[in-house]
């Protein structure tokens, strides 16, 4: 059985919508900027990959407004935008067919940070009734189901920066046991001032002011990330589903899925990541040599990166398949970055062509990446594995397939 | 398809520590809902919960642990723990990456992150919070993806680790989700469970708000009361629950202990309201009708029903009606209780807690019965064993939850099989 993705909707700092999105990754159009939200001076880091074009009213119904984070209002949008893509109806004879399992990494934390902050400074005047369910990551499958009345699995997982893959394996879990389409992805809007502060406690922002030199996964000048906000939402489903519903055309296929989990730090057993990716390649009943892109992680620690790198090469060879960091563009989205980046290898597979990492000038030679750079490569990508690793230790792989792939 | 069996478990719960502890507060009737004892409640409209007493020094903590780690994390660690001991297996023996983690958890790192935000803001007063001040395991409290992690550093697993997290039903989801991997074949022993740990200003504010929780300060102790006519809401509680679960063959080989099987498992979303509930129960019996049908089990041979029965108005008779649709008949008949009665509603924790309930209850021929049940409200016109603990002999159980965001869940335990399966 097929699992294909026969609508996408993508909100990123580079684009609403794929077109906008998917023309600005092809043209190395840098997201990142100096944070708009709030007044970062007083932090040493002070960029983000933030949504500026976002417009709430004109996406998400006034009567939504009062209750949702940001995270939600891209989380709808995203949702309406792949559901429409995928001309999916529901009704009655479809609703328990159809259901959603979304990942959001941090929940709706500005919403959140707005009424902690009314109710210790302005005890005991109430918080919003809406509280209770704007802040817990269940928000956006929640809202999703409502706003289209779908009424089959529903779910969420929570797995820092990989939940949009284990999303879109869950979701795929789902179809195997009896769904017809499943509405998935991540989306991730942490950009309040409690969202940056925690962030910055790793140790991990880069402290760079210049948005051109912040985020540079496996460049020798590699010194941290930068946090983004937003995410994808994709329709997922049967092949005998899409065809059924007169569908014959898709974007491609998830083939393979993963998961793994590191060992406690300052254990000497080894990182799990290489299994994760073997695993997945192996679900997909394919060989390394089979994949013709790898959309990496890229942290951008000189420590997460090695990591990285290595696995890489145990796995494909020192500089054994084309590697690329589009995420490069939009910051490090948490769970939404991956759903994204499973968009990106779609519509890479789709117009036959590896979108770039900027800002890296050169992969560190240690690395042993054949890491895109700069322009897109024409290389007519077929397959791809597609990563990410959330803080702690999680590790997750998955496989995208063209249509006419294998 | 493979065979899941439960053949471990260890609760955290309000009423005493540990599994044994949790199970005579059960069979006693007695609850464990009192006065907030962890910060002044007075100005909150409802000043009551169900509140562990815990002490993490005696369940061995390091002082820089007890710093470090979320007080959700402690709960399901001590959880596991105990769990993993009374499954009896080795660890040590088994493949670290064929063991995974499936932790369900409505709230999160609540605690940590409302306690670090108070001194990061000095209280309330910054909205741009001093960064300078802020503890390095920030960033854990804000994914709480750390939570799921800090059981599998426990445990040392190195398979699929996952934070499940939909709100109240997380605790049946993410013993549903530890299911399907072992199903599927990805794993062959998962530590699944859920904690909450989410009695903090913050979330008895929010309940607070939307009138959720009972405001019966004068008698903590009898303010859970589902099914009553005279319930006015729930009591926030915080606990966890962890389970071993491992296939079938591989259980009865080791020789271990078998609680019981999971033979059916469906969620679904009820698309009508982010907090409020159709009055017939649809979605709720979809979940159910899905979860027998995959437990290839008939109504009538459902010897117990755990319900949500978290004793707001509208719960108990959605519930009810659900229950009517999906059993017909045989929901007059069949006994039906709500431990929230007696531990109070830990939020993603008690699914859980009260599938733990539900295996220990076939283990022992008795029905957990519903608490503070005195004065029956005649719409919820089933029979939920009021007051006191009912024996009687359990082939199969459904345990049923229902949350925020209109998730509704079913699971189905039976009793275990003496045939080895294939």
């Amino acid at each position: 059985m097929k699992h294909v993705v026969t609508g996408l909707g993508i909100a990123t700092p580079v684009g609403l919508g794929v077109d906008e999105h998917w023309k600005s990754v092809l043209g190395g159009i840098n997201g990142i900027r100096h944070l708009e939200r709030f007044d970062p001076g007083r932090y040493r880091c002070q960029l983000a990959g933030q949504i500026t074009s976002f417009v709430d009213a004109d996406h998400v119904p006034g009567r939504l407004l009062p209750q949702t984070d940001r995270v939600t209002r891209l989380a709808i949008a995203a949702a309406d935008w792949a559901l429409a893509d995928a001309e999916v109806k529901v009704d009655e004879s479809t609703e328990y067919r159809i259901g959603v399992v979304t990942s959001n990494a941090s929940g709706g934390f500005e919403f959140t940070q707005r009424e902690i902050q009314k109710l210790w400074h302005d005890f005991p005047t109430p918080v919003s009734a809406y509280q209770s369910f704007a802040w817990f990551y269940a928000v956006n499958t929640g809202q999703i189901s409502i706003r289209h009345g779908i009424r089959g699995h529903s779910g969420v997982v929570v797995t820092g920066q990989a939940g949009g893959l284990d999303a879109i394996g869950q979701a795929r879990r789902q179809l195997l046991g009896g769904m017809d389409i499943m509405v998935t992805g991540g989306m991730e809007a942490p950009l309040s001032p409690f969202g940056l502060v925690s962030h910055l406690t790793t140790g991990d922002l880069s402290d760079s002011l210049d948005a051109d030199m912040a985020y540079l996964p496996f460049d020798p000048r590699a010194a941290g990330y930068v946090p983004g906000e937003g995410g994808a939402i994709l329709i997922l489903e049967t092949e005998a589903s899409a065809r059924r519903r007169g569908i014959d055309r898709w974007y491609g296929e998830i083939a393979g899925y993963a998961a793994t989990f590191d060992p406690k730090p300052g254990s000497p057993r080894p990182s799990t990541y290489r299994t994760a990716m073997r695993s997945a390649l192996a679900d997909a009943d394919l060989e390394p040599s089979d994949v013709d892109v790898v959309f990496a992680d890229g942290t951008g620690t000189p420590a997460g990166d090695l990591a990285e790198s290595a696995a890489i090469s145990d796995v494909f060879g020192p500089h054994g398949v084309p590697v690329t960091v589009p995420k490069t563009m939009t910051g490090r989205m948490l769970a939404g970055s991956p759903a994204v980046d499973v968009a990106n290898a779609l519509l890479a597979i789709r117009d036959g062509v590896i979108p770039p990492t900027i800002n890296t000038e050169r992969a560190t030679s240690t690395h042993q990446l054949d890491l895109v750079i700069g322009d897109p490569r024409r290389t007519n990508p077929r397959t791809a594995l597609v990563l990410a690793r959330g803080r702690h230790g999680f590790n997750s792989a998955l496989v995208v397939k063209g249509c006419d792939a294998g | 398809m493979k065979r899941v069996v439960i053949t471990g478990i260890g609760v955290a719960a309000p009423g005493g520590w540990g599994k044994s502890a949790f199970w005579k507060l059960l069979t006693d009737g007695r609850s464990a809902t009192r006065r907030i004892s962890f910060f002044d409640p007075s100005g909150f409209r409802s000043q009551i919960a169900a509140e562990c007493d815990f002490d993490p020094r005696a369940q061995g903590f390091t002082e820089r642990e007890i710093r470090r780690i979320d007080r959700a994390a402690q709960l399901a660690v001590c959880s596991a723990r105990e769990a993993i001991e009374d499954s009896g297996i080795d660890l040590a023996a088994h493949d670290p990456g064929r063991m995974s983690v499936s932790l369900g958890s409505a709230t999160g790192a609540t605690t940590g992150l409302e306690n670090e935000y108070a001194i990061l803001s000095d209280n309330g007063k910054k909205w741009l919070l001093d960064a300078e001040h802020g503890v390095p395991q920030l960033f854990d409290y804000f994914v709480p993806s750390s939570l799921a992690a800090e059981v599998a550093w426990a445990v040392g697993a190195e398979g699929q680790v996952t934070v499940i997290s939909s709100g109240c039903t997380s605790g049946l989801d993410s013993i549903g989700h530890g299911q399907e991997l072992i199903r599927e074949g990805s794993a062959d022993i998962v530590i699944a469970g859920a904690t909450d740990a989410p009695i903090s200003p913050i979330t008895v504010a929010c309940f607070d708000a939307i009138m959720a929780t009972s405001p019966r300060n004068e008698t903590p102790e009898t303010a859970s009361r589902p099914f009553d006519r005279t319930r006015n809401g729930f009591v926030l509680a915080e606990g966890a629950a962890v389970l071993v679960l491992e296939e079938l063959s591989s259980a009865y080989r080791r020789g271990a202990h078998v609680y019981a099987e999971i033979t059916g498992f469906a969620s679904r979303c009820n698309a009508h309201h982010m907090t409020g509930l159709r009055r017939d129960g649809r979605e709720m019996s979809e979940a159910i009708n899905s979860a027998m049908r995959q437990a290839c089990l008939s109504s009538e041979e459902i010897d117990y029903v755990n319900a949500h029965g978290s004793g707001t108005k509208q719960n108990d008779l959605h519930e009810t009606a659900a229950l009517k649709t999906s059993l017909g008949e045989h929901a007059y008949r069949v006994p039906i209780s709500s431990i929230k009665s007696m531990v109070g509603h830990s939020l993603g924790a008690i699914g859980s807690i009260e599938i733990a309930a539900c295996a220990l209850a076939i283990e022992r021929s008795v029905v957990p019965p519903t608490a503070n049940l005195n004065d029956p409200d005649p719409d919820c016109d089933l029979d939920y064993v009021p007051l006191v603990a009912r024996p009687a002999r359990l082939r199969s159980v459904l345990s049923v939850a229902s949350g925020f965001g209109g998730f509704q869940s079913a699971m189905i335990l039976r009793t275990p099989s003496p045939v080895i399966a294939r």
